[in-house]
């Protein structure tokens, strides 16, 4: 009793106060984004405080412009398409393959085999996809976006299944077969059964695959330069050049572009550090 | 006789899953691989006829200072970043795992770095590095910062590196932190009585039972960071003097622009067994560490 109240007891007020302060480190990036974002360029000057007091006026000027620079909007859409899309197909395409081969993994040596060949391919660099993808997804007339959710279903392949199959092996087999003397085909047991009780890994596979849809610069980057269309990462590469010299259209576009993910991690916290943490550990 | 039917019923269902599922990965998986490797043996510059050149490509790849330089930069930036990462990480994920005050908050304020794309965190780093710490210098009088870490060669390399770290710490904290949790608290209990405190008590309480998590972390941030693209991208573009290019970018860059296919080709290959081989070693050392304890 007595042990039990000194541990629960105290709060370690320097580590609370040492960590705090380290989040400057965190928050000083953003902050220096946010105001230099609202400044006009001749409040730039070149000591500190030019970058870093605060702006004489707050005005959405620099976002507005920023927006039609970079053509916001289609950008935006075009990641959440992306995303939404890589996501969706993730779930349904992943989530099944790991039940097929994660059932058939302890019985059969071809699925043993079916699944360490797809799993082996997280060891595969992007370099070296890259430059063969490039002339196969053009010859197959799908270098445009519709390509890029086809490689990021296949590039998030392994390690999806991973996670499915391995939480499938905590999901009893007798759960199937209920519904098995039932009478029901092996299809709609999986999406009346397996597929409701596989929801946390769900969630899971969408926080990661998202995450790596959503901020991914190098496929669409490869795969979609013929097309015209940007994703918000690509567009602030691709706008470098027209920013010039003006940081604040530049700060205003960079803090246009990290918006939704943190509007998101704010609402969804939780999840998402559940979700990666699940992804990692397992 | 229906228990059978049934059985041949879910085989047929697994393998016409299975079959179109294997061949979408072969298609645009182990396929451009094995192209990749094949174009390796070709001087093949990405458009027109080519020829095959046999090993050439792997002898020129070796003699190559250029690629040279590049694996020297991408395993000094790797071993560095993992190193910083991984002991900044532990020692934040054990404040965060203490008792304190807000720890939700704090935890989620920590995170924020991983969540944020690595192009657009590079460029907000490559204009702190270009002229506010410069001008914090100059008003310091501090020499070493008083002119752009990016503009140099001897210091580009580390600005990198800070802005790797920067954002896999948030990461890398969070799997310590849930690694922490799984130590049951009597194993304090037991230590305290014996007298064990501070460095002593994580060296030979805390840590060993944090090892697996200690071995994905590794694995982790050494796979990632070997391939580092993003922060080259936006904040050196591989420069100055070609000194911070790492092999992603230099394949990406020589590659497909730079009319070198095949040549960058062979460059992949062996990046592809380096990164294979690296994880190997330190999945088996790690492994017989686990062991060990």
């Amino acid at each position: 009793m007595i042990k039990k109240e000194k541990h629960e007891g105290k709060v370690n007020v320097p580590v609370t106060i040492l960590l705090i302060l380290g989040c400057v480190t965190i928050f000083f990036p953003l902050y220096m984004a946010v105001i230099i974002a609202f400044k006009q360029p001749s409040e730039m000057t070149n000591d500190i405080m030019g970058a870093l007091a605060f702006p004489k006026t707050w005005s959405l000027d620099n976002f507005a412009e920023a927006m039609r620079v970079t053509d916001f909007w289609n950008s935006l859409g075009n990641s959440l398409l992306l995303t939404v899309a890589t996501v969706v197909v993730a779930i349904a395409l992943h989530g099944i393959a790991g039940y097929a081969i994660g059932r058939s993994m302890a019985k059969k040596k071809i699925y043993n085999f079916v699944y360490l060949y797809i799993v082996s391919g997280m060891f595969v660099p992007f370099a070296i996809l890259m430059m063969p993808l490039v002339k196969q997804t053009a010859q197959l007339g799908i270098a445009n976006r519709f390509g890029v959710v086809v490689l990021y279903v296949v590039f998030y392949m392994p390690m999806n299944l991973l996670l499915y199959a391995g939480y499938l092996k905590n999901i009893p087999l007798a759960l199937e077969e209920a519904a098995r003397v039932d009478g029901a085909s092996t299809w709609k047991t999986y999406w009346s059964i397996i597929f409701p009780v596989m929801k946390p890994m769900h969630a899971t596979v969408a926080v990661l695959t998202a995450m790596s849809t959503w901020n991914d610069v190098m496929t669409p980057l490869v795969i979609m330069s013929g097309t015209g269309k940007n994703t918000l990462p690509l567009a602030q590469l691709n706008f470098q050049t027209q920013f010039g010299t003006n940081y604040n259209l530049a700060f205003a576009s960079y803090l246009l572009a990290l918006l939704p993910i943190l509007l998101f991690y704010l609402f969804c916290q939780k999840q998402i550090i559940n979700g990666v943490v699940n992804g990692a550990v397992k | 006789m229906g228990k059978k039917k049934m059985k041949n019923d879910r085989e047929r269902t697994f393998a016409l899953i299975t079959i179109p599922i294997v061949l979408l990965f072969f298609c645009f998986n182990t396929l451009p691989l094995l192209k990749g490797v094949f174009y390796s043996f070709t001087n093949f510059k990405g458009y027109g006829s080519y020829d095959i050149v046999g090993l050439r490509n792997y002898m020129d790849l070796f003699s190559d200072s250029r690629v040279g330089n590049s694996y020297l930069f991408t395993i000094k930036y790797a071993v560095v970043c993992t190193i910083i990462v991984n002991v900044v990480s532990l020692i934040l994920a054990l404040g965060l795992n203490s008792k304190i005050k807000g720890k939700t908050v704090l935890r989620g304020i920590y995170f924020i770095p991983n969540i944020l794309g690595g192009l657009v965190v590079g460029y907000i780093f490559s204009f702190f590095f270009t002229y506010i710490l410069p001008a914090v210098g100059q008003t310091l009088g501090i020499e070493a910062l008083s002119s752009s870490m990016l503009s140099s060669t001897k210091t580009a390399w580390f600005a990198i590196v800070l802005v790797g770290a920067w954002q896999s710490i948030a990461m890398n904290t969070i799997i310590y932190i849930s690694g922490l949790q799984t130590v049951p608290e009597d194993v304090y209990e037991a230590g305290s009585l014996d007298g064990a405190t501070g460095w002593r008590k994580f060296k030979n309480l805390t840590f060993p039972l944090i090892i697996p998590f200690f071995t994905i972390n590794m694995v982790l941030c050494m796979k990632n960071f070997l391939m580092v693209f993003d922060q080259i991208m936006a904040l050196t573009k591989g420069g100055p003097s070609q000194s911070t290019e790492s092999i992603s970018f230099l394949i990406y860059n020589n590659g497909i622009d730079g009319g070198q296919f095949g040549f960058q080709s062979a460059n992949a290959v062996v990046f592809f067994v380096v990164i294979v081989a690296i994880s190997v070693c330190q999945m088996r050392f790690m492994g017989k560490k686990e062991e060990q304890l």
